[in-house]
Formats: C-alpha cells, sequence, structure tokens
C-alpha cells in the first residue's frame, strides 16, 4: 500500500473541506472495497478522509412524517441488518444487508460507502434503485434514478459525500439474490417493491452497465402482483455482463426467475 | 504520514506512532509481537485475520491500525484467562475442530462473537455465520459441533 | 443437527482394531491442540531473525515472452534497498529446479526436462514465473522497489490447454521440445485390450477434462533464509512438507551446497495438500542471496502471488472406453488421457499421470486387461503436480464415471455391477502393475448403502419432486496405492529418491520419551498418532513423549508427507525403533533382575520375569541406561536411543465407497449435497477422531473439485482468470453439509501396525460420486466438473 495522508474530521463541514483541498483524497468509510483495492495498488489516493468520528452519520431514524426510514452513510451493513426498525418498515431492506459479504466485512462496511463505490454486483444498488430512495449529500439530495452512472459511476461531484440515504416505506417488497460461490456479490439480485407511486423492479449484478430497472416488469406487476406475472418477462442478453461465473443468457434467465421468487416471497 | 493511535490489545492500553498505511493486523504481528493473528489472503476474504473490536469480528487485513483509534481490540491471545482456555477454544479441541491451526484464531474469534447474537444456532446459521472464515483441512464438519458447543457452554 | 458419525466394529479379522486397548485406537485429544488454540503456533511468517531483511519477487504479468533487457538501476537505488538480483546475477554453476521423477516413454526415450531455471533466464513461460527479487529493509520497500524494475518484453504467442498446445504448429513453451510432449508413456497390454473390445456386448465412451485445481493452503508459501559465516553454514525455515528432500534437492542439484551446512527447518505449516511438498524458485532465491546480502532474507507469498506461483493439481483430458459382456462384467478399459505439465516440470510432476494414475486403473474390479497410455504437455501455465490424492482422484474419476455409465447404459443397478466385478481374492495382481494386499469392497459398499439410507432414497426423491425439485443418488468404490513406496520398485519405475522413512526414540534418563520423524505434520496430527503408537508399545502417558518433526538439524533424516504415507512408512519407522529399544531394555532389566534376557517379557511398562511378578519399571531401566553403575558394560553400550529406518514391501491399498445424494434446483441449476456419506477401510485405526478429520477435509475438497473448484486461464492471452478469491470458488462452510463417516477393517497384510493411510481418500472419492449423483438427478450421460449451477442448468434444460 502506497503512504498516504489521514485525516479525522468530526463534522461533515470538515470532512468536505479537507476533502476541496485534496483533489486525489478519498473518503474512508467501512473501507471493505476501497483498503483491499488499496492492497492490490489498484487505486492510491493521496489522502484518506475518514467518516467514523461523525455519530450523526451512523444514524437509523423514521421519519414519520414522510414515512421513510433514514439511514446514515455509516451505518454497518450488521447494524441495518440488525435494527428493529428496519426489519419491521422494510424487511427486505434489513435481509438484503444481511445478505452482504460476510458476518466481518458487515461489521465494517456502510450503506454510503457501497453506493458511493456502486459496484456493479453489490447489493445495496437494487435496494436503493429498488426503493426509489433518496440519496442525501453535504449539498443536495439525489433521486436514485439519477445518481447510478454505470460502473463504478455515479452523480456524485468531487468532493461530493453522502450523509445518509432517505427510503420510502414500500407496500410490500423483497430481495432476491443468487450469489457467486466465490465473491459472494450478486451474480443476479431482484429487488422488487410496491411503494405508494407504483412498482419498482431493480436488478444488480447482471447489468454490464450496473443496477437498472426492469420496466417491463414493473408494468406487470403494477397490473397483477403475482409471480406469475413476470414468468415470461425476459431481460434480453444483450445488455447484461458475461464472466465465467454466469453467462448473460444465463443472467437473463436468472433475473426472471429471481424475479418471480422476489414477488412471491414480498 | 505517521500518527499517533491508542487502544487497548487483550485488556492492556498500547500506545504507538505508525504509519497511516499500517494494516490493524501488520500492527498486532509486526509492532506487539501478536503473531497468532494469521493473514492468508489479500483481498479480505479468508477470515484468518479475524479478531475483535469492540467485541465485534472483523478482518484486521482490510482495517487500518488508526481506525483501531480507542478500540477495544481482543486476539487470539487474549481469549485464555488465567490459564484456562476459553470454553470456545475448549470446544474447538474436544471435537477436533482445528487441524493445520492456520484459521484457527480467526475462526475461533469469529465464533465467539456468534454469541451476542445467538447461543443456540441451527446447523445452517453456524455455516452461514462462518462463510468469512476459510478452512482448508476440517471440511468444517468438526467445527461446526465446536462452535455449535462453544456456544452453548458460554450460555 | 445430530453427530452423524458411525463407528463400527470391522466386518472381518481385525483383531488388533475390534477393541481399543490403551492409546491405540483411542480417541485422544490432539496435543498440538493447545498452541494452535492460544495463538502460540509458529509459521515460517512468524519467525523473525536479527537484523531481518525482506523480498519481494517480481513476476511475468505475460504467459510467455521474450525477455530483451531489465533495467534495475532505478530499483537499486530505491530507499531501503539492499540487493536486486535477476536471472543474469544468477552464476552459471546453479542449476535448475530438478524433477524427482524419471518417466521413460514409450518410444524409450527418457522424458524432455528443459531446465527451470530459478529465476527467468532468456524467457518468461507462464503469468507469475518470476523474474527478479529485491531485497530490502522493509516488504513495503521491497514491493515499491520492484515496481521500478523495468522489464522490456517481447510478448510471444501463448498455450495454456493441452488440446491446444498438442496441435501442430502450437507455439512451443520451449525449444527442447518443439511439439510440446514431454514423454508419451503407456501402460498394459495393448494388442489384450483391443481383441476384448472387439468381443464387447456392451461399450461405454466417456471423454472428459479432469478439472484444474488451485491448492490453496490456507497459509501461503513463505520461507526466511539465513547465512552464518561463523561456519559456512544456512539455515532455512520453509513452509513444506519434506524438509530432507528440500535441503537434498537445492543442495545437490540446484546451488551445489554442502549437504551438512544446510539446515531446513519447517515449523508449524498452515495445511500443504502436496502444494508444499516441492523444491520451490523462491526459497533457493533466498538462499542463495543471504549470502550475497549477507543478512536473514523472508520471503512470504501474498495470496494472488500463491495463485500464479503454487504447483497446481490435476489437469487431464481424457478418452476412457469400458468394454463389458452382456451380463455387465468388465472385460477390458482403454484409456488415453492428455496431462498438463505447465510450463516446467516441478518435483514430482512427472510421476503424477503415470504411475499414480494408470496403476489405479483396476479399481475394485477384476477387469482382465487394462490400456493407459499418457501424454504429458508443456503448457504456458503454472507447474502441475502432486494436488491430495495426486494420479488417484483422476483414476477414481475415469473408472467410476464409467463403471456408473455404463450400469445406466445396461440397467443394472449401480451397486449391483459394481458387485458382479468387484476383486474378492487377496493378494490379487491387478493388469497395471499392483498387487492388493487385502480389502474387502462389499463390506464398504454396503456400509455406505446402509449409511446413506439407500433404501429410503426413493422416497426422498419423490418428497423433493414434490417441491419442484431433483434428486440423484451417486456412488463411487475408490482405490489408492498409499504408503509410498518401496524404493526398489519405485526406483524401477523412475524414481530418483528412495522412499523409506526414519525414526529415532529416545529415552531420557527419568523415562520420558523424544519421538523424532521424518514424517511432517502439517495439520495430520502427529504429534498425538505417533506418540499413541509409542505410548501403546511403551505403556507410558502420552504427555510424557513428544514428537519432534520438520528439523534436518535434529531428525536423522526423512522422506516427508505425501501419499498418505506418514503413519504406513513414518509410523512403522518408529515401531522399529521403539522395537529396539524394548530389545535393549529387555537386556538391561534381565541383567538387573539377574535372570536370563530370554526370560523377561515387556508389557504394560514393565520388564517382567516370565511367569512372576518380579519385574523392572521401564522408567528405571532408563535411568540405568544412562546411570550405568549396575550394568553389562561389556556386553551393552550405556544410553537408550535407538534410530530405525523402514522401507516398506509394498504399497497400501485403502480403498471404500462413497455415497453422494444431491438435490438440484432445475430452474436455477443450484445444486446441493444433501448428504454424503463415506464408508472406508483404512487397515487399523490409531485415533479414530483423526482419521474422521482427515476423512472431512479430503471430501471437502472433492466436492470443492465437483461443484466449485476450476483454474481458469484465458485461453488467448494466457492471463490467469481465477487469480483470486474473488473468482476462484472455495468451499465454505455453507456449501457442504455434515458428513457421515464410518469405517471397516481389513489390516495392512505387511506392516506391523496394519495401516493403510487415510489422508487422501476423500478428495479420490469424491468427486465421481457428487458428478454420478448430478447426472442421475437431471439424466444426462455427461456433465464437465465444476457442475456449475450454469453448466446444470444447460444440462436441464438440453434435455427438456
Amino acid at each position: 500500500m502506497n503512504s498516504f495522508g489521514f485525516y479525522e474530521p468530526t463534522s461533515v463541514g470538515k470532512a468536505v473541506g479537507i476533502a476541496a483541498d485534496r483533489p486525489d483524497g478519498k473518503y474512508l468509510a467501512g473501507g471493505q472495497s476501497l483498503l483491499a483495492a488499496m492492497k492490490l495498488r489498484l487505486t492510491a489516493p493521496s489522502d484518506l478522509i475518514d467518516l467514523a468520528n461523525m455519530p450523526e452519520l451512523g444514524k437509523i431514524e423514521l421519519d414519520s412524517k414522510a414515512n421513510a426510514l433514514v439511514i446514515g452513510a455509516m451505518a454497518r451493513h450488521s447494524e441495518v441488518a440488525g435494527s428493529a426498525e428496519v426489519g419491521a418498515r422494510i424487511r427486505a431492506l434489513a435481509s438484503l444487508a444481511a445478505a452482504i459479504g460476510d458476518r466481518q466485512v458487515r461489521n465494517r462496511g456502510t450503506l454510503g460507502g457501497s453506493i458511493a463505490n456502486n459496484d456493479p454486483a453489490a447489493d445495496y444498488p437494487a435496494g436503493v434503485l429498488g426503493l426509489g430512495a433518496t440519496i442525501v449529500t453535504d449539498r443536495r439530495k439525489i433521486a436514485a434514478d439519477d445518481y447510478f452512472k454505470g460502473l463504478f459511476q455515479t452523480a456524485l461531484e468531487p468532493g461530493e459525500l453522502i450523509t445518509s440515504v432517505v427510503f420510502p416505506v414500500p407496500k410490500k417488497a423483497a430481495y432476491m439474490k443468487f450469489r457467486n460461490p466465490a465473491s459472494r456479490f450478486a451474480v443476479v439480485g431482484v429487488f422488487v417493491a410496491q411503494m405508494g407511486s407504483g412498482v419498482r423492479v431493480a436488478v444488480t449484478g447482471a447489468g454490464a452497465a450496473g443496477v437498472f430497472r426492469v420496466k417491463a416488469m414493473e408494468d406487470a406487476l403494477a397490473k397483477n402482483w403475482s409471480a406469475d406475472a413476470v414468468k415470461s418477462i425476459a431481460v434480453p442478453p444483450a445488455h447484461l455482463a458475461s464472466d465465467i461465473h454466469a453467462s448473460a443468457e444465463y443472467r437473463s434467465h436468472l433475473i426472471t426467475v429471481m424475479a418471480q421468487r422476489a414477488v412471491a416471497s414480498a | 504520514m505517521k500518527i499517533s493511535v491508542s487502544l487497548t490489545v487483550n485488556g492492556k492500553p498500547v500506545s504507538a506512532e505508525v504509519e497511516s498505511r499500517m494494516l490493524l493486523v501488520e500492527f498486532l504481528r509486526d509492532n506487539l509481537h501478536l503473531t497468532g493473528t494469521h493473514v492468508g489472503c489479500d483481498t479480505a476474504q479468508c477470515g484468518a485475520c479475524t479478531i475483535l473490536v469492540n467485541d465485534k469480528a472483523v478482518k484486521s487485513c482490510n482495517m487500518l491500525a488508526v481506525q483501531a483509534q480507542g478500540a477495544r481490540v481482543t486476539t487470539i491471545e487474549g481469549l485464555a484467562s488465567n490459564g484456562s482456555l476459553h470454553p470456545m477454544q475448549e470446544a474447538f479441541r474436544k471435537h477436533h475442530g482445528l487441524q493445520c491451526g492456520f484459521c484457527t484464531p480467526g475462526m475461533v474469534l469469529n465464533a465467539v462473537s456468534l454469541a451476542a447474537q445467538t447461543k443456540s444456532p441451527t446447523e445452517a446459521q453456524i455455516r452461514d455465520a462462518l462463510d468469512g472464515n476459510f478452512c482448508r483441512c476440517t471440511g468444517y464438519h468438526n467445527i461446526v459441533k465446536a462452535v455449535r458447543e462453544g456456544l452453548a457452554q458460554m450460555a | 443437527m445430530t453427530d452423524t458419525t458411525v463407528r463400527e466394529k470391522s466386518t472381518t479379522a481385525a483383531p488388533a482394531a475390534a477393541k481399543a486397548t490403551g492409546p491405540i485406537g483411542a480417541r485422544m485429544e490432539r496435543k498440538e491442540d493447545a498452541r494452535f488454540l492460544t495463538g502460540a503456533g509458529q509459521y515460517t511468517d512468524d519467525v523473525q531473525l536479527a537484523n531481518q531483511s525482506y523480498a519481494c519477487f517480481l513476476r511475468s504479468p505475460h504467459a510467455h515472452a521474450r525477455i530483451r533487457s531489465i533495467k534495475t538501476d532505478e530499483a537499486k537505488r530505491s530507499r531501503g534497498v539492499l540487493a536486486v538480483y535477476t536471472g543474469a546475477d544468477i552464476p552459471a554453476t546453479v542449476g535448475g529446479l530438478p524433477c524427482g521423477w524419471l518417466i521413460t516413454g514409450s518410444d524409450g526415450k527418457p522424458m524432455k526436462e528443459p531446465k527451470h531455471a530459478i529465476l527467468a533466464q532468456g524467457k518468461v513461460r507462464h503469468v507469475g514465473d518470476p523474474v527478479a527479487i529485491v531485497i530490502a529493509e522493509t516488504c513495503e520497500q521491497a514491493k515499491s522497489a520492484s515496481e521500478k524494475i523495468e522489464v522490456d518484453y517481447e510478448e510471444l504467442p501463448a498455450v495454456v490447454d493441452v488440446r491446444d498446445a498438442m496441435k501442430k504448429g502450437a507455439p512451443a513453451v520451449h525449444d527442447e521440445a518443439p511439439d510440446n510432449i514431454c514423454y508419451v508413456w503407456a501402460l498394459g497390454d495393448k494388442a489384450a485390450v483391443d481383441a476384448a473390445f472387439s468381443k464387447a456386448a456392451h461399450v461405454t465412451t466417456l471423454e472428459f477434462v479432469n478439472n484444474r485445481l488451485i491448492p490453496n493452503a490456507i497459509e501461503p508459501r513463505a520461507c526466511n533464509a539465513s547465512f552464518n559465516r561463523a561456519d559456512d553454514s544456512y539455515t532455512l525455515y520453509v513452509a513444506n512438507q519434506n524438509p530432507h528432500v528440500e535441503r537434498l534437492l537445492m543442495t545437490a542439484f540446484v546451488l551445489g551446497l554442502p549437504e551438512h551446512k544446510v539446515r531446513v527447518i519447517a515449523p508449524d505449516v498452515g495445511g500443504g495438500f502436496g502444494s508444499k511438498i516441492y523444491l520451490y524458485a523462491e526459497e533457493t532465491v533466498c538462499v542463495w542471496a543471504s549470502k550475497a546480502v549477507g543478512r536473514p532474507i523472508k520471503w512470504t507469498a501474498e495470496r494472488s502471488e500463491s495463485f500464479v506461483s503454487d504447483a497446481h493439481g490435476r489437469d487431464h483430458v481424457t478418452k476412457a472406453e469400458l468394454a463389458l459382456d452382456k451380463d455387465g462384467k468388465f472385460l477390458a478399459m482403454r484409456v488415453k488421457t492428455a496431462a498438463s505439465m505447465g510450463a516446467y516440470l516441478s518435483t514430482f510432476a512427472s510421476c503424477i499421470p503415470t504411475i499414480l494414475y494408470a496403476t489405479l486403473l483396476a479399481g475394485q474390479y477384476t477387469t482382465p486387461v487394462i490400456h493407459c497410455e499418457v501424454t504429458a504437455v508443456f503448457t504456458n501455465t503454472a507447474p502441475v503436480d502432486a494436488y491430495r490424492g495426486a494420479g488417484r482422484p483422476e483414476a477414481t474419476y475415469v473408472v467410476e464415471r464409467l463403471v456408473a455409465t455404463a450400469a445406466t447404459e445396461m440397467k443394472i443397478a449401480q451397486d449391483e455391477l459394481r458387485r458382479r466385478n468387484f476383486i474378492r481374492t487377496f493378494p490379487y495382481q491387478t493388469p497395471v502393475a499392483l498387487t492388493y494386499d487385502i480389502g474387502d469392497y462389499d463390506a464398504c459398499l454396503n456400509g455406505a448403502m446402509e449409511l446413506a439410507d439407500v433404501k429410503g432414497f426413493a422416497q426422498r426423491k419423490a418428497e423433493s419432486a414434490k417441491r419442484g425439485m431433483l434428486r440423484g443418488l451417486g456412488y463411487s468404490s475408490y482405490i489408492e496405492a498409499c504408503g509410498l513406496a518401496p524404493s526398489n520398485v519405485a526406483g524401477s519405475l523412475g524414481a530418483r529418491a528412495g522412499l523409506f522413512e526414519a525414526g529415532e526414540v529416545r529415552v531420557h534418563p527419568t523415562g520420558k520419551v523424544t519421538v523424532f520423524t521424518g514424517s511432517h505434520s502439517h495439520g495430520q496430527g502427529h504429534e498425538t498418532t505417533f506418540a499413541q503408537v509409542v505410548a501403546g508399545r511403551l505403556g507410558i502417558g502420552i504427555e510424557d513423549i513428544d514428537v519432534v518433526h520438520g528439523d534436518t538439524g535434529r531428525i536423522p533424516f526423512g522422506m516427508g508427507t505425501y501419499g498418505s504415507r506418514s503413519i504406513a512408512v513414518g509410523g512403522t519407522a518408529i515401531m522399529k525403533a521403539v522395537d529396539k529399544i524394548v530389545a535393549k531394555g529387555r537386556k538391561i532389566a534381565a541383567h538387573l533382575m539377574e535372570v536370563s534376557d530370554t526370560d523377561v517379557e515387556f508389557k504394560d511398562g514393565k520388564f517382567t520375569v516370565k511367569g512372576t511378578d518380579k519385574n523392572v519399571p521401564f522408567a528405571q531401566v532408563a535411568l540405568t541406561a544412562y546411570v550405568p553403575h549396575n550394568y553389562p558394560l561389556d556386553k551393552l553400550e550405556p544410553g537408550l536411543d535407538e534410530t530405525a529406518f523402514y522401507d516398506p514391501t509394498n504399497f497400501t491399498y485403502p480403498a471404500g465407497t462413497h455415497i453422494c445424494e444431491v438435490e438440484i434446483d432445475p430452474q436455477t441449476g443450484e445444486t446441493r449435497i444433501a448428504s454424503f456419506t463415506a464408508v472406508d477401510d483404512f487397515g487399523n485405526i490409531i485415533n479414530p477422531m483423526i482419521v474422521e478429520g482427515q476423512v472431512h477435509g479430503g471430501l471437502a475438497q472433492g466436492i470443492g473439485q465437483a461443484l466449485l473448484e476450476e483454474c481458469v486461464y484465458d485461453r488467448e492471452s494466457g492471463q490467469l482468470v481465477t487469480g483470486s478469491y474473488m473468482d476462484y470458488a472455495m468451499p465454505r462452510a455453507a456449501d457442504l453439509p455434515s458428513f457421515k463417516v464410518g469405517t471397516r477393517v481389513t489390516p495392512c497384510t505387511h506392516n506391523p501396525l496394519g495401516v493403510k493411510g487415510c489422508g487422501e481418500a476423500g478428495a479420490i472419492g469424491a468427486p465421481a460420486a457428487v458428478m454420478n449423483a448430478i447426472c442421475d438427478a437431471i439424466g444426462v450421460k455427461d456433465l464437465q466438473m465444476p457442475a456449475t449451477s450454469e453448466r446444470v442448468w444447460r444440462a436441464i434444460r438440453a434435455k427438456a
């Protein structure tokens, strides 16, 4: 690992200020992807700005007026998975968090870190997009539909810091994951949600350009919320990823199967 | 860049000036000579480096030493007390839950931390909880038995 | 969860195993566990020497390239760097890494042995081939400096698949082998086999790949080499399974150092599975450089280095045929295999697909004639060598996939077809050179069927079907040749080393005992098992016996641990040393009791005058040997310390039946092991707890091969695609069931303990059992390992 400067700001303002002066620096959240990449010398930031000293970033709260869960960017996966509030309001999100990586990774990894990294096989992007969540940063609010911009690409500007994510509480939702036998990331992960505003279906792991929504499934489920409704809807392999673990064709098939199972279990 | 870090390791306060890039596992092994924590991979998957930070199992190869500022760290060397093995260590011995011993410290510490979640898990829950710990020797059969008994003894 | 472990008494004569008397046969907790459980184990990377320096290897990023030039100036000037060496710095007197087994081809010519330089000279031949070593004050400094070495490569076309490598015009890995052929070797009577096939009522044919595996011991390879100028000696700590072999090969064949000036210590070793048998370039370079630099040099592989530089396993492409008569009696078997050697011949590479493969093709059956032709092929990949089972899993896969397929095709029940062909008369001379001394294959098959509840399978299958799931049952009745090996037999087959084992039993004046064994323990629990063997014979507690292994400076000699040989060969050597102790002790006791030594017997830790209760305890004899005041000094030397070397007269033949039951989700192709049963005959068992553990571990690796693990090189670029745990699927706890294991016992006839060895059985039997179960579940003839979800899904879909 190369050398780097290390900063431990105690407020969002200070963190953003440090980042502004260090264009080659990075925020350090849980570090489960970032530190691993730095060890392999795949990335070498000049500075790390540790986000661990801002308790407000770790909060999980219900905004009852908006009927939404506000989850701090530094909420660890294990905290979301074990949160009574999340379990009661959005069980699908708790079970999504509980299926990320392994116990040790879940004890360190964070919501904000995951969606800032936007790994195309990560689980959280499916939950954020599937629930139509809003990403709150130090400077603005970004709708999930405007946030994910392709492989490891997001709408975040340089130095912009995610502080929380607002998840509207769905009527029904579920996440079904077919995991990679080696990495435990998603080969295909499908998040389905029946929201007040309509149905959303988001797929992670499969897209050649990262997480995406499946409109045909959303339309079908809006008419008829049942596993059968999506049974014959396939996402064409052309836009799907293909690797040694799964061809695009197989991923296409798995999306349909996982979508059915998600609907059935929601 | 050197940074001063203070933490508690196995009940003893420790302070040091460390490079920012120093991993927690390197700090434990190289600075404190606690070589019971092992490194088996470079992608934070095998779990041989698992330790407890504030009673939670984490992979010390995927955490900087400076991130342990103020933390309470437990390594395998700190588990036995007054010369007698922790119930989980005893259970691993009784059920032959280890062979070469390399994955064992991480396996035992992860199992110990499971007690905070459940004292009587099902076999499937135990196996899922061990997802972040690779063992190439035992086929996990006896580890599962050991974890079950260790948790029961901790209750 | 229930404890599914079942132990059964012998179904055949087995006096020594029928009842545990004393420590032999007892489930004793392991002596070594206390240190491993408290973090007090000492693995190679834990060893820190005064004035320590650290090494990093720069490795080839290309599968095949010519090195035009290497610039090291900037790296040498980097902070903390002590030295940088490339292939050009290695003296011409330094040899290549040797291969320990000479295979002579069918054409009478010796195999091709291109030089395996310790640092690349002129060319690199696989991704990960070491090109330079950087030695620095810290590991980080060495790594940073290695990035400053500029290597100008001229990329060459690469070939990674044996089928591609055998094609006309394929890129040549070595100039010495322009067709990439290392050797073409054959065993058996081809004319007789062809004749039998022409008369067969049924022929079953299969063509498959035995997938390449990466051993992945959780402790990565490591070494720490130092030079002592006081006496011109070297000390090498290394994660290795056979330190004496390491020393012999390194000193005599590569570095030209006096053997007695090098001490090799393999301290606690975190798993081996074959991958730590070999002499590797890294530790050899570090020993050489430790004198040049004048500092101890430590190198510990990162996992990504292990993936590209540890010796891999398997990688066979095979066509196999079985000829049967109308009643399902096996008439002949014909096998043609192309085996990858990788880019260079590793230490035992050449004997794996030949001596340890073709000779096992009789399996448990009376097949009268067998012919096997093996073509060993160089490819631009990491070297391939023994990995748990080594040749025998590949042979079992051939035999048991053929037998299962033939049974299905001929509509004969799986167990019935096996029974019709089992060998039942011993000793049995196979048509492929081995003589089985003893076995009871029906006993293991019956035991496994009972334990697996085969009777209830139809009902379980129906229940699965109700849930929309497929269920299948697969058998694998394997045999292995273990206890390697009679040296003269091995020598006649091309071995360049002996295969005996040495043991020393040192009785201290107080009657405590230290055992020095050439067998190395890296998880097998020798410190306990060997202590039990000695304790049982001497009548003392295992707490009074320490077992020392893994140090050429303390142990007389040793051939090391591989091929499930430790108890059968190493244990026997110790027994013979104990016999010498007892024989001498009897003379001392006879002197003390003033009787003839023929009147003295040794039992329960006492030397007793036959027919009386007059006795001298063992500890008193020990004290007398070291304080020889009242002692027959005219006839007997003082002291009580004996060494024995044991060279076995035959291989041992563990055998058994594994039964796997799978449940498959037809929508996703996901396969779950519903249950796995293994009933094995390992001969007599010293510690059942340890033996079960060995079986469990082997099964996990065998199931891993069948369901998860596959080393993939990109066929165009030669890059390793599965270069980390992100892509190489290791078996995790949730991928496996609790196993049902049992044993049957026919004691080995040619060693005093009646033991056969148990370390590899699981990995040998399991892959065929799993694949037979999957083929049964989905009703297809064959499927490529590993049976990934996609492959299974495609097979189901193709059938529908």
